[in-house]
């Protein structure tokens, strides 16, 4: 029945309303769940490997016992894997991205990279280490080494970085491009001086989102067959002479944090858990670290461009 | 017809215009009296403003307008774009309310129970609930056309299918369009026409028996065909319903409402029995915008 | 002939009129550098295509060399998996009972809470709840998964004890669970994002009518962006299909042809983590198992990604 007076009509809406003030409590509770695991597995690892958190944590090397154990390989090794990452990733992220927006004209090549940077970015991480170790490891022949794990890492986030590129150049709005060209600039004087500098708070972002999802990779990273006891340090990237550059470190084995935590995690004794738990604790940090730097440079930087 | 100014600006001794006032809804047709012109026949108030203003932020978009809506009549609100006739039309729905920072003053009071609809113990579903709203671009829902027009229904919680068939049927004939999508009522409404996309939405409205109908600008995404069958319709309805209009466009005000109100930078300038507001208008700032001269 | 006035052409303070040959040879070589440029940005571009060249490359020639020793048909119906046995065995069937198994388990845990995330932060939250908690949810969405793994591990396989007992240290539900809490981030937001791209036209009709926020968004909203919604969930599904590092902690290593949650056992991208951590030589049949191994994987992801994009293509709401 549809009730024409008045107290039928708030009888319907005091009902109505009752389901919206469930719904909402089931919302709140949903979110709630998501923001309490995370403070659980925060906090858990925090209490558990606290005792661990020392300085000569980070400056050991892995060791049989427990206790003089420490992460100065894994995070040695993550550092430089990175570094391989972000100069191999960066560049051609930020050119393609460049290429599919200001570039290229809709034809089946470029339908055919879209598609395709869609496709890789649902492809399963450990399907880029098959590729590593298939590519990098024994076609090239660059071995288990810190290079090919960065150039895996690096294909892994060229996606990301790609995806972000496109989106900070597509918010440039057209009449900058108009005012650029007006003055008799070339396509590559406008992408150069206008384009990139103007995306990059944009671009930046997706690095970095990019880069600490690379740093917690573990799969890929397993799959090329990183070493999980490694109680050396690769070369140092700076050399003692001219030209004081030196890249013997590329070719060096290595292992990563989340590698050197996953075999903690593995080992049944309780002491190797609490190594475990310091070694996640620091990872989880420093993925923090970069998501806030992140969360910064788009709050912040963007919201000094005012088109 | 009726035939007679409602009411008007009065010269004041110091040679200003008086806003038009209200007073009390309850006192309403007294205050009419008071001017000497008001007239037996003058039909009855559905709904009036009193003194209302309204906010955004810091913004007054409204400045205390006072305005009855006659029933059974058609009311435009005319005026040149952002003069705050849209506002005016969406507070009568509290459709502010969806947005944070908006704030109402005074009162718009709905006869015959004379509630306050910005009143914040009222609540704004109630509001909309009594009233119905069509909005400027056709906003079907993703649903069928069958749906679309059973959505008021079915938030009230209606599930017997008869009384929704019945309901559709007739409201789909109210707003002209049964004809039209008869053997189609499972369709999506998006493959309707804009024109009938419009009407589906009038439809929409009617088939909860509203006491009020709004519209904002409904025809100005429409072609010329399409505007003529809605302004027809609109003729239609002002036999069963009260009907608040908003348009940009003066022949049409002209053509399908009884009375208009003539606003510019949120005042209320004029208002008047529309024959007589476009033939012989008393300010010159109205005279000046429905002439052309501006806006 | 504008070129003679770009900034480049200024160097030097030469502010004298070049000579007609001049320009034109100046023009060529701008030309020519403009062209190698985009030559260059392009085959920047071209490195996403040829990755996923490799990638079949590698998968389909490794696997070829695999299948030659192991038919294909047994590779498929099988119901054991034991590579590293004297009497080996390569059905792939226990490993893709473990993958959809976990992949289950996460998906009853991240669809419903991915779904009122969205809806709630999209329809009910007021704008500063929202941007508080969307953070949050990046951050949840950014943890490593080796560090979820030792969460399911260490805390959650634990109080799943309490209340199951007899319940093994390492099992798929465990495992599942925490999975479907690490995709619920992918899932909320892409659907949130569908949800918002709803015009607010729509909505005002329906509070127009006197609906609420809940019969708004149930009636109007989730219709309006059910494509956008359903490819968030198929991406969850190919995101929990190709999750490694949780399963191989948390849910054994034991490649057991089960789909009951409560057991140990593996899944296909763990399959290829032990073999990895060990030591197999290029070339031999266990090294090639796990290329089938992620080919198999590889055509799960592909159909899913390919079925979402046909979802939204095909049920784009055209507002």
């Amino acid at each position: 029945m549809i009730p024409a007076d008045l107290s039928g009509i708030q009888r319907i809406i005091r009902r109505n309303k009752r389901r919206d003030l469930i719904f909402a409590i089931f919302g709140f509770v949903a979110l709630l769940i998501g923001v309490l695991t995370f403070l659980a597995l925060f906090l858990q690892m925090a209490f558990a490997g606290w005792e661990r958190l020392t300085p000569d944590f980070f400056t050991s090397f892995p060791s049989r016992r427990a206790g003089q154990a420490g992460i100065l390989s894994a995070w040695v090794g993550s550092v430089l894997v990175m570094l391989v990452t972000a100069v191999s990733a960066v560049p051609l992220g930020v050119a393609a991205g460049v290429y599919l927006e200001e570039y290229a004209t809709r034809s089946w090549v470029t339908d055919l990279i879209e598609i395709n940077v869609t496709n890789l970015a649902g492809v399963p991480s450990i399907v880029y280490g098959l590729l590593a170790l298939g590519v990098f490891v024994y076609a090239f022949g660059f071995g288990q080494s810190i290079l090919s794990a960065g150039l895996t890492l690096g294909l892994l986030i060229l996606p990301v970085v790609i995806v972000a590129t496109r989106e900070a150049i597509r918010s440039i709005p057209q009449h900058i491009r108009e005012g650029a060209y007006a003055l008799g600039a070339t396509r590559w004087q406008v992408t150069r001086d206008h384009i990139v500098p103007y995306s990059m708070p944009g671009i930046l972002t997706g690095v970095i989102i990019g880069m600490s999802r690379a740093i917690g990779e573990t799969a890929p990273v397993i799959t090329i067959g990183a070493l999980t006891f490694i109680a050396f340090l690769p070369e140092s990237p700076i050399g003692p002479e001219f030209p004081w550059v030196n890249f013997e470190w590329l070719k060096s084995g290595f292992t990563v944090m989340p590698i050197q935590m996953f075999n903690w995690t593995s080992r049944p004794e309780e002491a190797f858990q609490q190594n475990a738990a310091a070694a996640g604790f620091v990872l989880v940090l420093m993925t923090l670290a970069m998501n806030a730097i992140s969360i910064w440079i788009r709050y912040h930087l963007r919201k000094d461009i005012k088109w | 017809m009726v035939g007679h100014i409602a009411m008007r600006s009065i010269d004041r001794p110091d040679g200003q215009a008086a806003r038009p006032t209200l007073g009390s809804v309850a006192g309403a047709s007294s205050a009419l009296a008071r001017d000497g012109r008001s007239l037996p026949d003058t039909p009855p108030i559905k709904a009036a403003a009193e003194n209302f203003s309204f906010f955004y932020g810091q913004f007054q978009a409204l400045k205390s307008i006072t305005l009855p809506v006659y029933e059974k009549h058609v009311t435009a609100l005319i005026g040149p774009s952002g003069c705050g006739k849209s506002t005016l039309l969406r507070a009568c729905n509290r459709m502010h309310d969806l947005y944070p920072g908006n704030r109402y003053e005074g009162a718009i009071r709905l006869l015959p129970d004379n509630t306050n609809l910005l009143d914040p113990a009222v609540d704004p579903i109630e509001v909309r609930m009594r009233i119905g709203m069509v909005f400027q671009k056709p906003n079907p829902f993703p649903k069928s056309i069958y749906e679309n027009v059973a959505y008021g229904l079915r938030i009230r919680g209606e599930k017997s299918r008869s009384v929704l068939d019945d309901r559709v049927e007739e409201a789909l004939k109210g707003a002209a369009l049964w004809a039209e999508v008869a053997h189609r009522l499972n369709e999506p409404a998006f493959a309707l026409s804009g024109g009938q996309q419009q009407r589906l939405c009038i439809a929409r409205c009617l088939a909860t028996d509203p006491e009020v109908l709004l519209f904002d600008e409904p025809t100005s995404a429409l072609d010329p065909i399409a505007t003529a069958s809605i302004e027809e319709l609109i003729d239609q309805l002002r036999q069963k319903v009260t009907i608040l209009i908003v348009t940009h466009n003066m022949q049409q005000a002209a053509r399908v409402s009884d009375f208009t109100a003539y606003m510019y930078l949120g005042e209320l300038i004029e208002f008047g029995e529309t024959r007589q507001m476009f033939v012989n208008p008393v300010r010159p700032e109205t005279e000046d915008y429905i002439t052309g001269r501006f806006g | 002939m504008q070129d003679a006035n770009s900034i480049e052409s200024l160097e030097g303070a030469s502010f004298e009129p070049l000579k007609v040959s001049d320009r034109l040879a100046r023009k060529a070589l701008r030309h020519t550098k403009e062209r190698v440029i985009e030559a260059l940005l392009f085959a920047a571009a071209g490195v996403s295509v040829l990755t996923t060249v490799g990638i079949v490359w590698v998968l389909v020639r490794e696997s070829y060399h695999f299948f030659t020793v192991v038919p294909i048909w047994s590779f498929l119906t099988d119901t054991m998996w034991t590579p590293l046995f004297a009497d080996a065995h390569y059905g792939i069937l226990p490993l893709l009972a473990g993958t959809l198994t976990t992949s289950l388990v996460a998906l009853v845990v991240a669809i419903p809470l991915g779904t009122t995330i969205a809806i709630y932060l999209s329809e009910f939250a007021r704008p500063a709840v929202r941007e508080a908690v969307k953070p949050f949810l990046e951050l949840l969405g950014g943890i490593p998964s080796i560090v979820y793994g030792y969460f399911a591990l260490v805390v959650v396989i634990p109080l799943l004890q309490l209340f199951i007992p007899g319940l093994p240290g390492f099992n798929m539900l465990g495992a599942g669970i925490v999975m479907g809490i690490a995709i619920i981030p992918y899932v909320s937001s892409l659907a949130e994002d569908a949800m918002r791209a709803v015009p607010m036209s729509m909505r005002e009709g329906s509070y127009a009518m006197g609906g609420t926020k809940f019969q708004t968004a149930v009636r109007v909203v989730i219709p309006a962006a059910l494509s956008g919604i359903l490819s968030a969930y198929i991406l969850g599904v190919s995101r929990a299909v190709g999750e490694t590092m949780i399963v191989a902690v948390a849910a054994g290593m034991q490649p057991n042809f089960t789909m009951n949650p409560t057991e140990p056992a593996q899944t296909i991208s763990a399959y290829i983590v032990q073999v990895a951590l060990g030591d197999l030589p290029h070339g031999s049949i266990g090294y090639q198992s796990i290329f089938a191994a992620g080919l198999s994987l590889m055509v799960m992801t592909l159909l899913l990604n390919v079925a979402g994009h046909f979802v939204r293509r095909r049920y784009r709401e055209a507002y």
